[in-house]
């Protein structure tokens, strides 16, 4: 039996019209991308698939994903103007529509995100009254909703690791809500995905990126706060 | 016992046995079940109402205009009209709820009630009621609570959303909260209130989820006009002891059944009623995007 909803889910969200799947959803998936890049992208492009392919300049989702980019909430005013900021900023964007992806959601929409510092790519889904699942980083599959603590950790494929990153967690008296783990192949890179109750110390975070088997560490609190 | 909020008879039997308001349940389910304080609640609402207040306002002072130009401006139209229907509270009533949910359709900011589609329905209704019987902002903070817990109902028997059961779960879940608000908020009964909300069904059972184009703009923004006059209607025979005769309860499941049985071209598809007309189609073909690439083996390999 899935949670019973929120007061403030039938009062609410407080958001930017016109629609929670296709303006506020789409907000959360591009700041969740924004953390996952770590700055503001320099370069930005969007493929939105399917049902958004057609709909998104009507519905707003492009500004609605640039203001996500911009790490704009998803009740901010400035979500309208979002084409002319983004240019303000120097985000050089660029939006594509693909129709007949039948394997995705009708609602995605793929980033491909690029600054000084990096690059990455992102694929999430818009299920309806704001609610998001990131499908994709940087070519792992995943499964999160960014709506709690999330822990993305790049990390050599060897025996013992997720065991040990778990610890870790417990030791910050961190519950491990949901997990995924994928890899590119046997003993090569994996992505390990932790959905958290709780928020982590910087402290952990550091230990767990100066790991010498460890390559990255994105942490992304929750994503309306 | 944990209140779930299942049922109206169960919201019932609660209120007269433990003798409470219709609005300490919810607050009690949110703050049991949610783990709230009373002071985030109260605060919430507090902050959720502004936000109705000033979408109203804005949808009446600044100017409207959607991307895809169905929408311009309609609520200031109506609101400076100089012939009133019926009175001048009417004709603001239908300004209000129109000018909110045109705020909606042009990007600005709103309280989904349950959903964004419906966000002129509580703002029209609650405004021009508080207007009317100069009423106290903890009254229709009370008669939000109220409609938040009709609404929980409504979504675990029926459905609050067009993509699964039509227009009537939208719009019409938001009179019923509305309708519920209005009677809790004049002093009514319990029975009353809920008698409103069986009253609201009744009349918005049916009705189907065809946008124009797929855009939250024809025939939303008017529908959330007339659930407004609904709303109203509805707590007006209500609070007069008239019987809806079917209970609340089974108009709530009249509801889920007829959503679930009602074909996937009126769920939010375009592709039936208004949409599927000469002149909706014609819309779709200019506002949306035709530049589409086909690129389905790239996308199914990956």
């Amino acid at each position: 039996m899935s949670e019973r909803s929120s007061v403030f889910d039938m009062i609410g969200p407080v958001m930017i019209g016109p629609s929670s799947s296709h303006t506020a959803g789409v907000v959360r998936i591009g700041r969740v991308a924004r953390k996952i890049l770590g700055s503001a992208p320099k370069e930005a492009v969007i493929t939105f698939y399917n049902s958004f392919a057609r709909t998104f300049e009507g519905h707003g989702s492009n500004r609605a994903i640039l203001g996500g980019l911009m790490d704009f909430h998803t009740d901010d005013e400035r979500i309208k103007e979002a084409l002319d900021l983004a240019k303000e900023q120097e985000i050089n964007y660029k939006f594509r529509s693909v129709g007949n992806a039948n394997t995705l959601h009708p609602n995605t929409v793929r980033l491909f995100l690029k600054s000084d510092d990096g690059q990455t790519e992102v694929v999430g889904e818009s299920r309806g009254g704001g609610v998001i699942r990131i499908r994709e980083v940087n070519g792992f599959d995943c499964n999160f909703t960014a709506s709690s603590h999330t822990l993305i950790v790049h990390a050599d494929d060897q025996k013992g690791s997720i065991a040990f990153i778990s610890d870790v967690l417990s030791h910050d008296d961190c519950n491990i809500a949901t997990m995924t783990v994928s890899r590119k192949g046997k003993n090569d890179l994996a992505c390990l995905v932790f959905e958290m109750d709780s928020g982590l110390k910087p402290l952990t975070l550091e230990y767990i990126r100066n790991l010498n088997w460890v390559r990255s560490v994105i942490y992304i609190p929750d994503i309306d706060q | 016992m944990s209140l779930l909020f299942d049922s109206f008879e169960e919201w019932r039997t609660y209120c007269q046995e433990e003798d409470k308001p219709l609005f300490e349940p919810v607050l009690r389910y949110e703050r049991e079940q949610k783990g709230k304080s009373e002071e985030e609640i109260w605060n919430g609402l507090g902050k959720a109402y502004q936000v109705m207040k000033d979408a109203v306002q804005t949808g009446l002072t600044k100017e409207m205009n959607s991307y895809s130009g169905m929408i311009q401006g309609g609520a200031r139209k109506v609101a400076n009209h100089p012939v009133p229907v019926l009175s001048i509270e009417f004709q603001r009533l239908v300004a209000r709820a129109l000018a909110a949910k045109e705020v909606n359709s042009c990007m600005g900011k709103v309280v989904a009630a349950p959903t964004a589609g419906a966000s002129g329905i509580l703002p029209g209704t609650l405004v021009t009621l508080q207007e009317i019987h100069k009423l106290k902002d903890q009254t229709i903070l009370e008669g939000l609570l109220v409609g938040a817990g009709v609404a929980l109902i409504l979504e675990k028997r029926a459905s609050i959303a067009g993509a699964v059961g039509g227009c009537q779960a939208e719009t019409g879940s938001a009179a019923a909260m509305a309708s519920a608000a209005i009677v809790y908020a004049l002093g009514g009964t319990v029975d009353q209130a809920f008698n409103a909300v069986a009253i609201t069904i009744q009349c918005m059972l049916g009705l189907v989820c065809d946008p124009v184009a797929g855009l939250v703009e024809i025939p939303c923004v008017v529908r959330n006009a007339s659930a407004a006059a609904i709303a109203n209607s509805s707590a007006q025979i209500a609070l007069a002891d008239v019987s809806p005769v079917i209970p609340v309860d089974e108009c709530v499941d009249a509801m889920g059944e007829i959503g679930h049985s009602m074909e996937a071209k009126y769920k939010e598809t375009a592709e039936g009623g208004l949409a599927a007309t000469p002149t909706g189609q014609r819309i779709a073909r200019k506002v949306l995007i035709q530049d589409i690439e086909i690129m389905d083996d790239e996308v199914s390999e990956e």
